[in-house]
């Protein structure tokens, strides 16, 4: 027999070393037009901006993270850093929490159901950056609105998501529990929330897209410090050797924090069995 | 004719049940005695499974009255254990967890903790009953299907439940486990002395496991004339005789010929029985029956 494709059509086998080729691939690419397109430009003009080469960027990157800024005293990317995963961290946890809950009364209460979830759903689709001069208004330019928009923009996706699996519990699984002698909360808190805990950490891994999102257009509208401050502060200079390894870094944490969560996942709920995301 | 319920442990009189315009079941009239082992067989879509739905209490029915130990049924609680074949245990507990679940839900927090050891030891004697000890900390998936069965009767039987309820159980598994578990079922049946009631499509499994047999089907006539789209009835109901627990009896033929008459009587699409030749030679059968029901047309 003929041996499988090892790229093309339906029933290809890429062997272990192409995928390894093919996953770094696109990656390269990126690299050697930026760095092409990048040396062209400066040959052009010593002094262009738009596309700085990865020296500078190194010098840049040194500076705003190794040394001591010169006004406040501080490492500037770190400080960035810490002040940022601080607000994504409060905002998601909160989101989480308040998902898992209203999600899962919902996913098994029918009264329940039946008077949060349209309303819950309308929430759901209001653009929250559209809401967010209210916002401003409400909570006023510090750290809580910030925390709030995160908040708002993931919570009730993961109610949603919570609340269609919570449905899905067998109707079995619940009856049982009560011939066990489970009360109607036992049922919910001991029987449907633990199977919830895996389901509800992948969901907060999807959500962290978004909550980036937010996070980012609240500290670049207003704020002092942070990520998305910054990268929108240099923007004024045209300092690309900031903003390029800014989003780099910012990717990177994006990315950290999805695997370890994943890792958490398949650690800690060995029973949970899903492809992996 | 209409029974006296109080001696009876389970006993349902004209009791309906429809979905939306389609009546499923139609007038089920059933007294059960402590200790029996009942097992109900029927064609598919007869209603077996809505029958145990509603003495499970899981739904209520539209019309007739259904007591479980002389109180009328009321939503699912400890006095009545359940097996199903699908989802039978919790994916998220080990199985030691699976089997404690149950005492854990009946006690108080402090009780828990005070006893626990003790609960941890009754727990671990009901999982050597059947030879599950060295697989306390796997969970359900890492089981076979026979496995799981076991751990899930387990987990229904340390409740002490008076009546069992199980809903098609070994429905899934290969002949040879299926077999093992029925002899098991049998031997706690007659040591926990309790009452079952046993659901399957399998009517050798019924006549094999029960000391009752009841066949419930759409596949009747009566005074309303030959039935179509109307709910079933129990169109078969006697008593069997305890035997030996030894598969061999199913080669016997008295056995192949109970099987041949209920497969007449209940499965048979075209082969319509009225409903006063019915075959309920039990002695706690009976029928409520109207006037236009009995006439032979």
């Amino acid at each position: 027999m003929k041996r499988a494709a090892w790229f093309w059509g339906l029933h290809a086998e890429p062997p272990k070393w192409l995928k390894v080729v093919l996953t770094l691939l696109p990656f390269i690419i990126l690299i050697a037009i930026y760095l092409i397109a990048s040396h062209i430009r400066l040959l052009d003009n010593p002094d262009d901006k738009f596309l700085p080469s990865p020296t500078k960027m190194v010098e840049s990157v040194y500076r705003m993270a190794f040394t001591e800024d010169q006004r406040t005293g501080k490492y500037l990317m770190l400080e960035d850093t810490i002040v940022s995963l601080k607000r994504l961290g409060t905002g998601l946890s909160l989101a989480a929490v308040f998902g898992l809950l209203l999600g899962l009364n919902m996913g098994l209460f029918p009264g329940m159901k039946a008077l949060l979830l349209p309303f819950n759903i309308f929430l759901a689709i209001i653009p929250p950056l559209a809401v967010l001069p209210v916002l401003f208004i409400v909570f006023g330019v510090d750290e809580l609105v910030k925390v709030v928009l995160v908040f708002i923009g993931t919570s009730f996706v993961i109610a949603i998501s919570i609340l269609r699996t919570a449905e899905k519990i067998p109707r079995e699984q619940i009856t049982k529990a009560l011939t066990l002698g489970a009360s109607q909360l036992g049922v919910v808190y001991r029987v449907a929330l633990p199977q919830m805990m895996p389901v509800l950490i992948n969901a907060v891994r999807l959500s962290m897209g978004a909550a980036w999102l937010f996070l980012i257009a609240a500290e670049a509208i207003a704020s002092t410090d942070g990520l998305g401050y910054r990268i929108y502060l240099v923007r004024r200079f045209l300092a690309m050797d900031i903003i390029i390894p800014y989003v780099l870094w910012i990717t990177f944490l994006g990315y950290a924090m999805d695997w370890i969560l994943k890792k958490f996942v398949s650690r800690k709920y060995p029973w949970y069995q899903v492809a992996e995301v | 004719m209409v029974k006296d319920p109080k001696p009876y442990f389970l006993y349902l009189e004209n009791v309906h049940k429809a979905y939306g315009d389609k009546m499923v079941l139609d007038d089920i009239d059933l007294a059960v005695s402590k200790g029996e082992f009942c097992t109900l067989v029927g064609p598919s879509g007869c209603g077996k499974s809505t029958l145990f739905r509603l003495i499970l209490g899981q739904e209520r029915p539209i019309s007739g009255s259904i007591m479980v130990g002389g109180k009328p049924v009321g939503y699912p609680n400890p006095e009545r254990g359940i097996v199903y074949q699908k989802y039978p245990l919790y994916p998220h507990l080990s199985v030691l967890d699976n089997v404690l679940l149950g005492p854990r839900f009946s006690t108080g927090i402090f009780e828990r903790y005070s006893r626990r050891k003790e609960m941890r030891d009754e727990a671990m004697e009901y999982l050597k009953r059947v030879g599950l000890e060295n697989h306390k900390d796997k969970y359900p998936h890492e089981l076979s299907g026979g496995m799981q069965q076991r751990v899930a009767i387990v987990q229904a039987l340390i409740m002490k439940p008076k009546i069992l309820m199980m809903d098609e159980p070994f429905g899934a598994l290969d002949p040879s486990t299926r077999e093992n578990l029925q002899i098991f079922t049998l031997e706690i049946w007659e040591e926990f002395k309790m009452t079952v009631f046993f659901v399957t499509h399998d009517l050798e499994e019924a006549v094999f496991l029960g000391t009752r047999v009841l066949a419930l089907s759409q596949y009747y006539s009566d005074g309303r004339g030959n039935n179509f789209g109307r709910g079933s009835k129990i169109v078969f109901d006697v008593a069997l005789a305890r035997r030996v627990n030894a598969t061999a009896v199913k080669d016997l033929p008295e056995f192949r010929g109970l099987i041949q008459q209920i497969r007449q009587d209940a499965f048979d699409p075209v082969h319509f029985q009225h409903v006063t030749r019915f075959n309920l030679k039990h002695p706690d059968s009976f029928q409520t029956l109207t006037e236009e029901e009995r006439k032979d047309l």
